[in-house]
Order: C-alpha cells, then sequence, then structure tokens
C-alpha cells in the first residue's frame, strides 16, 4: 500500500470520526454521571438542522455566522437533554425510555424533519462550510502534516475538548466528584454532593456535545441538510463510549476508528480500489453490534468499569 | 458558632458537667409515614473527650437518631445542640461543618475509587478545582501516622476488607477535622482483633478531646469501650448510666425490658446431650476447588465432614473463601475439582435445582438479594422452592387460599410478625426475613443446611431465636455447616470448628477444647 492511501483513509477518519468524539464525550460526560441518554441520535439530528438553519439566516462574515450556528447547535442539543434530564432525574422515568422516545420524537421523521420543512431548508445548498485551516503553514509536511495541522477548526475543538475532559475527569475535584457520583450517589449524597445537579449539568452539557457533533455534518461535512442525514451516529457515539471503558482518551481513538470504518468505502473508491460499497457502508454498524454484544457478556461487565450506578434513579432514602 | 471546647487528655470520661457537652439532643421527635415513631422525645448528650455509647436493640431508634445527628433527616420535635448553641442541621453537609461525622453502617465509600480519592470526596482542605493525588496521599500518610492506622493511600476500595473500610472512613472523617464521631454499629464486620485494633484508636481519638458516639447492640464491647451509655428502647431514651457502674445482665434488662435467658444456647437448649454420631457424614467434602468471581482459584482442596445432627461451624475472617464454600455446597458456583456428597450421592456442581432435590437447604449471607425476593409477599417467598412440587395446586394453577393457609402455619411456627400473608417482605424488619428464610428452608425437611452468616446485623432477640432455631433442627438430625465472622457464635453452637484461611481449611477443632486464642491464630493464619 502506498502511503497516500494511508494518510487518506486517516484524514477522513479523522473527518467520520469528528461527530462521533463530540457526541461521544457528551454521552460519557452524561454516563459518568449515572445517567444514559439514548437520545443522543435525536439531539445531534436537532443540532444538524438548527445548526444549518441558523448558518443559512445569518448575514455576515461566515466565520461570525459559523460559530453563531455552533453554538446554536449545541443550544438545541442541551435543550432536548434538559427534558432528558428532567424525566430521568427529577421525574424518574425509566431512562431508556425516556431516551428511545426522545430519539423518536426528534428523529429521522420527527421533530428535525419537520424543522428542515418549516424553515425549508431541504433542498438549499449551505452559504456557509467550515473549511481547513492549515495550522501555521505546517500542513505542507508529508505524512503529518495532513494528519495534524490541516484540519478544519472542529477537529481542533474535539481535541482540545478530549484533553480538558480527561484532565477534568482525573485531576480536578468537580470531575472526581463526578466519577463518585456515577459509581454511588448514596456515598456522594451522604459526602454532601449534590447528586441532582451534577447529573443534570453533565446531561445537558453532554447533549450540547452532541448537538455540535450533529451540526458538523451540516456545517463541515457537507453544507446541505437532509432528513436524518446523521444516519445512526448517536447510536454509535453510544456504543463507542462503551468500547472506550468511559475514558476520553480511547473515546478519540475508537472514534477514528469507527471514523475509518465509515469512510473506508469511498476512500478506497477514490483511489480506484474496487470492493463493494454495501459492504463498507455496513462496517461501523457491525462492529455496533459486537461491541454492544461484548459488553453486555457478564464477564465484561465486571471489567470494564461501568459506572456502576448508570441508568439508576437516585433516591434518597426517607420517609 | 462557639469555638470548639478544647479537652485535653486529663478530662477524657470526666468531663465537668459545668462544661456545654459537645453534641446533645433534647426531646427529639421523629415519625415517619404511616406512623411509627421511630424516636420519641429522645435525649442524650456526648461530652468533649468521651466515648458515648447508644444502646439498643435493632429497632431502638439508634439509627435514625444518627441519621437526625448527621443531618440526613430532619427531626420532627426536639432540638440538636453543639456546643451547647442550637442548631439545625440540613444535610449531612451541614452536620460536617459543626464536626459531627457518621462512621457508617453501610459504609458510605465509593468502591471503584482510590482511598484517596475517596477521602477527598465532598471536602478538601484546599480549596479550588484541582484535585492532586500527590499532595493528598501525603496528609493521609500524616493522620494515619498519628493514630496508628494502617492505610494505603493509593488502594481502591474494592481491593480493601471490610475492617480496613471502616478505617477509610474513619480517616475521612479525621481529614475533615471531624469533633464528634458517630460509629454505627461498628464492630458487626471485625475480627477481634480489628476490634481490639478499632477500640485502640477509638481511645486514643477520645485522648485528644474528640467525642465518639458508639451505637451497639452488643453489650461487652459497649462496656470496654464506652465511658457512659444511653440506652434506647422503642425509640424512647430510657435512661443513661456510667460504664462504670453497670454490668452486662442489668444493661441486657434496660435494653430489652425485661431478663434474658443467659447466653450458651446450646448448652441451655440441647442440656449438653452430645448429638447421634454418626460414621457417615451427611455431607462430604473432598478435596473441594473453586474458583471466585474474577477467575482465580479461592477454595482450595476443602475437605469437610458434617454428620447427621451435627453443627459444624465455619470461621474466618471474612474473604477467605467462605461466601464461595456455601455457594459451591448450594450449587450457585460450580466447583472445578474434588467431589461434594450429601448422603453418599454425589452433587452436580452448580446446579442449584439438584441441590436442593438433595436435601440441600440454604440460608445465604446476603438476605435481601439472595435470600428473599423483597417484592414478592411473605407467602410466595414462602413457596419459592417448594412450588415445583408440594405447593398446593389445581393443574398448573396455584391455589393461593390453600398457600396463604399453609404460610399462616409457618408464621405462626416461626413466630414471623408481619401484617399477614400477603405483607410484602422488603416491609418486614431483618429478624422477620430471615425467619422467613429459615421456615422456607426447614420447611422442606433438608438433610443439610447451610447456614451464611445467619444473624448478621439482628437484634439480640431475634439472634436467640435463629440459634434455637439451629440447635433445634440439629436435635432433629440436620446436618449443619454454620459460617460466621462472629467466633462467639460459631463457639457457641458448634460441635467442631474448621477454620478457613485464605480458602484452605487450616484445620478442624473440637468446640469443646477450643480456645479464642488457638482460633484466632488460625484465623490470622498464623497456625
Amino acid at each position: 500500500m502506498n502511503v497516500d492511501l494511508i494518510v487518506a483513509v486517516i484524514v477522513s477518519a479523522i473527518a467520520y470520526g469528528t461527530p462521533l468524539v463530540l457526541a461521544g464525550l457528551g454521552e460519557l460526560l452524561a454516563e459518568r454521571s449515572g445517567v444514559l441518554n439514548l437520545g443522543v441520535e435525536g439531539m445531534m439530528l436537532m443540532g444538524a438542522v438548527t445548526g444549518f438553519f441558523v448558518s443559512q439566516q445569518l448575514g455576515g462574515p461566515g466565520w461570525v455566522v459559523l460559530i453563531i450556528a455552533m453554538i446554536m447547535a449545541a443550544a438545541a442539543g442541551a435543550l432536548m437533554a434538559l427534558i432528558h434530564a428532567f424525566l430521568s432525574i427529577t421525574v424518574r422515568v425509566n431512562q431508556i425510555v425516556s431516551g428511545l422516545a426522545l430519539t423518536i420524537f426528534a428523529g429521522m421523521a420527527g421533530l428535525s424533519s419537520y424543522a428542515g420543512q418549516v424553515w425549508g431548508i431541504g433542498g438549499q445548498h449551505g452559504v456557509h462550510q467550515l473549511t481547513r485551516v492549515d495550522l501555521f503553514g505546517l500542513g505542507e509536511i508529508p505524512v503529518i502534516g495532513p494528519i495534524l495541522f490541516d484540519q478544519d477548526p472542529f477537529v481542533y475543538l474535539s481535541w482540545g475538548l478530549v484533553a480538558l475532559v480527561a484532565w477534568y475527569l482525573y485531576r480536578t475535584r468537580t470531575g472526581l466528584y463526578l466519577r463518585a457520583v456515577g459509581e454511588s450517589p448514596r456515598s456522594a449524597d451522604a459526602m454532601g454532593i449534590n447528586v441532582t445537579r451534577y447529573r443534570y449539568v453533565h446531561t445537558i452539557v453532554g447533549g450540547a456535545l452532541a448537538g455540535l457533533g450533529g451540526a458538523y455534518f451540516t456545517l463541515a461535512i457537507a453544507p446541505i441538510w437532509t432528513d436524518g442525514l446523521t444516519a445512526g451516529s448517536g447510536w454509535i457515539a453510544i456504543a463507542l463510549v462503551i468500547f472506550a471503558f468511559w475514558r476520553p482518551d480511547l473515546l478519540l481513538l475508537g472514534a477514528y476508528l469507527f471514523g475509518a470504518l465509515s469512510s473506508l468505502g469511498f476512500t478506497l473508491q477514490a483511489h480506484g480500489v474496487q470492493m463493494p460499497s454495501e459492504f463498507f457502508s455496513s462496517l461501523p454498524y457491525l462492529m455496533t453490534v459486537v461491541v454492544l454484544a461484548g459488553a453486555s457478556t457478564t464477564l465484561a461487565r465486571r471489567r470494564i468499569g461501568t459506572p456502576a450506578s448508570l441508568g439508576v434513579p437516585y433516591v434518597r432514602e426517607e420517609g | 458558632m462557639i469555638s470548639h471546647v478544647e479537652a485535653g487528655p486529663a478530662s477524657a470520661g470526666t468531663a465537668t458537667a459545668g462544661l456545654a457537652p459537645a453534641v446533645a439532643a433534647t426531646g427529639v421527635t421523629k415519625r415517619f409515614a404511616g406512623g411509627v415513631v421511630a424516636n420519641d422525645h429522645v435525649s442524650f448528650e456526648a461530652r468533649s473527650g468521651e466515648v458515648h455509647a447508644l444502646l439498643g436493640e435493632n429497632g431502638a431508634g439508634k439509627t435514625t437518631l444518627c441519621n437526625i445527628l448527621t443531618g440526613l433527616y430532619h427531626p420532627d420535635e426536639g432540638e440538636i445542640q453543639v456546643n451547647g448553641s442550637p442548631v439545625r442541621l440540613h444535610s449531612p453537609h451541614e452536620a460536617q461543618r459543626f464536626g459531627i461525622f457518621m462512621v457508617h453502617q453501610h459504609l458510605s465509600l465509593v468502591d471503584s475509587l482510590t482511598v484517596a480519592e475517596n477521602v477527598v470526596l465532598g471536602w478538601s482542605r484546599h480549596g479550588g478545582l484541582r484535585y492532586s493525588p500527590r499532595q493528598v496521599e501525603a496528609e493521609i500518610a500524616e493522620i494515619a501516622a498519628r493514630y496508628h492506622m494502617q492505610v494505603d493511600p493509593h488502594a481502591r476500595i474494592w481491593q480493601l476488607s471490610l475492617g480496613e473500610r471502616q478505617r477509610i472512613d474513619i480517616l475521612k472523617a479525621l481529614y475533615r477535622d471531624a469533633r464528634i464521631l458517630i460509629l454505627d454499629e461498628p464492630t458487626t464486620v471485625l475480627t477481634p482483633a480489628e476490634t481490639e485494633q478499632l477500640f485502640a484508636s477509638i481511645r486514643e481519638l477520645v485522648a485528644a478531646g474528640r467525642s465518639v458516639v458508639f451505637i451497639s447492640h452488643k453489650l461487652p464491647e459497649v462496656l470496654a469501650v464506652a465511658n457512659r451509655i444511653t440506652i434506647l428502647r422503642k425509640g424512647r431514651s430510657v435512661t443513661t448510666v456510667d460504664a462504670a457502674g453497670v454490668d452486662a445482665r442489668e444493661l441486657a434488662r434496660l435494653m430489652v425490658g425485661h431478663d434474658m435467658p443467659a447466653g450458651r444456647v446450646r448448652r441451655a437448649v440441647a442440656g449438653g446431650a452430645t448429638p447421634v454420631v454418626e460414621e457417615r457424614g451427611v455431607l462430604e467434602l473432598d478435596r473441594v476447588c473453586a474458583d471466585g468471581d474474577f477467575g482465580m482459584q479461592v477454595l482450595h482442596e476443602v475437605s469437610l465432614s458434617v454428620r447427621p445432627g451435627e453443627i459444624v461451624g465455619i470461621a474466618g475472617v471474612a474473604g477467605n473463601g467462605q461466601r464461595e464454600l456455601a455457594e459451591v455446597i448450594a450449587g450457585l458456583r460450580p466447583h472445578t475439582r474434588g467431589t461434594i456428597r450429601v448422603d453418599g450421592a454425589e452433587l452436580r456442581g452448580g446446579d442449584p435445582r439438584a441441590a436442593i432435590n438433595r436435601g440441600v437447604a440454604y440460608v445465604p449471607e446476603d438476605r435481601m438479594g439472595t435470600g428473599v425476593s423483597p417484592s414478592l409477599s411473605v407467602t410466595e417467598n414462602l413457596m419459592l422452592k417448594s412450588y415445583r412440587r408440594d405447593a398446593p395446586h389445581a393443574g398448573p394453577m396455584l391455589l393461593m387460599d390453600r398457600a396463604d393457609a399453609q404460610s399462616r402455619a409457618l408464621m405462626e411456627q416461626f413466630d414471623i410478625r408481619s401484617r399477614g400473608p400477603h405483607a410484602l417482605v422488603r416491609q418486614l424488619s431483618g429478624g422477620n426475613v430471615q425467619k422467613v428464610v429459615l421456615a422456607r428452608e426447614l420447611s422442606s425437611q433438608p438433610r443439610v443446611l447451610v447456614a451464611a452468616s445467619p444473624t448478621r446485623g439482628l437484634d439480640v432477640g431475634a439472634t436467640e431465636y435463629v440459634h434455637g432455631v439451629l440447635v433445634d433442627s440439629a436435635r432433629r438430625g440436620v446436618g449443619i455447616l454454620l459460617i460466621s465472622e462472629d467466633l462467639d457464635e460459631i463457639v457457641e453452637l458448634s460441635d467442631r470448628i474448621a477454620v478457613l484461611y485464605e480458602g484452605r481449611v487450616v484445620g478442624i477443632v473440637d468446640a469443646a477444647a477450643a480456645s479464642y486464642e488457638q482460633l484466632g491464630m488460625m484465623m490470622a493464619g498464623a497456625a
């Protein structure tokens, strides 16, 4: 194999992996607090449609428009997550039901499609698109240049966020409290940690990241809106969190692995390698099934460090 | 807030009456939904430099009182004072600001975090966002050295024994400069040696002017460690006495409200008669090996024999293979080598139904999780094992009326107190839950009974009752394997005692000839 092909595979793995990094980090934060959010797919779609709509409506310098669009996409995801937080933390609805309901509500044939129609952005071609930024002119360096220094701002942002979340989890007191809340809310409560607040905040921040991940599709990959364009990325992000053992560093690697699987078909085709495209496009989903099935075996569950209270509402025992 | 009362070692236990107590409750009343009055005008005061015991049976209101002192519950009436000033405690956090800390019965540590991480959870000496493991570890080492505690700050909680975990919980309170330390049944999980260590630490704490509120229903240890004792009975504070001026008998009378039969149940009930001894054991283990939850071998060539009518006690520090041994016999865990025979017939490994059919009854350690199904009724729980054969049925239909009648009879026989056969088991007290388990297991006419920690967490009355049932079953020819961390219980009830250490039987001794020193050495792996 030639070096160009490998570089091309890695570059597109990063491009396709970035929404997974963002949404996966969000899910990781929520799950670390003990809240399972199966609404990621819906939140990503809401982020995608909102981001695209905002970028189409606003005038002004492209980068200002795009930043505002990203913020609004995050806000859309956060708003959805607020619903999930309220239902699963305050009302203590079954988290699986609440998350699934949100994905159905906002998903393919739901709110995101409706918003796309009402806002009339279906056939439009985007005015703005985030493009690659060659950092300090280092993009010219062979091999590592295109991989590390010639990416769009979303990618740099996602790398910063991974480092930030890793530092937050393991080197700050709030991060320590977050881990305690996800492991043993009872102990955390007894230590005076506000379990409800931690869960709300991290679920909502998680939703914002999912929205941002969705916006990557419409603001960076291709500036168009079609119904259900995230194509199951939300579900892959959820599997990814398990695959990464709830660790941000592994999550980054895992996301690029999934990204590589998603993009392998196109990349190989573009380089003249002939393989049935259906096979390649099914790979990430196949991988998702394998990861989820593997993670649900008892042996794996004991060893991989699932937050012990994941999916369990916290009720202080009184009265 | 008034500054802390400084009391030196000299005033330990004899703090002058004029000095405000470190913490006091006056007329505290707490009612729960459903009309239960857990605390009914309870009053007590703990002075600085004093170990103050709260003594009472389960359900006497000790834990409720402590939850009030630590801000978890809010009293409906009455007042809490710290250093003489009334305080309102709305949360554990607030109680901690007044220096009140509780070491919980169900320890409040996070298993997957390290010792250091647990210690700084919710509070750090250093403000700010950063958490620096190295700094915290140094501070922990310093406190541990001052109070002569052995602690590894890097260890993760799940790797530690229950005794070590308790030490971490105490250390956590000291890290926050606790002035008043509340220990809820702290010795339940400890070996005799660990208990001695704990008492030594407690004495050093009060010598440094701190106060310890010591909750227990065990008379000897209350007498051994406390300066003064407040007795709670049915939610009321009966009286407060000086530990120096009472004996165990007097305390027992105050605690249960009437004289208790003296210990030595086995001798008393069985009249000292030696059990029927047959050559062949009803339960025979021959070089049985088994793996633990994480795939490591935890039982190493365990050979044991229990004869009909005999109680064989398994002594040992928790985590030396007791749980796995019980599970292997009950068929819940496959053995990897060796044979298990019941009445001479070999038992297939990992098949609980085969074990049940051969006449193995099992009282599991984890009462609520494994022993009963908490959300089912008493009747349903009593039927859980017999539904396949003996339950009253018409074709595939269960006849619930007849089942209720049967369970009423069992409730009578085993003195199960509940609202009736339809009461949910999770609404029952610990003692009554255990009676449900015993009733179910013994009503199947077992040949062998494996009882794992059958009296853990039960009050004096219920414990005596369970002991009576065990002795009685043995007299009717059931072979009993009694696994317990309570050495007194083992010595009191057993005919022979086998000691487990690191998954091996390190010795089997005649109970009559056993000494605590010898058993203690064996349990510690020193013999």
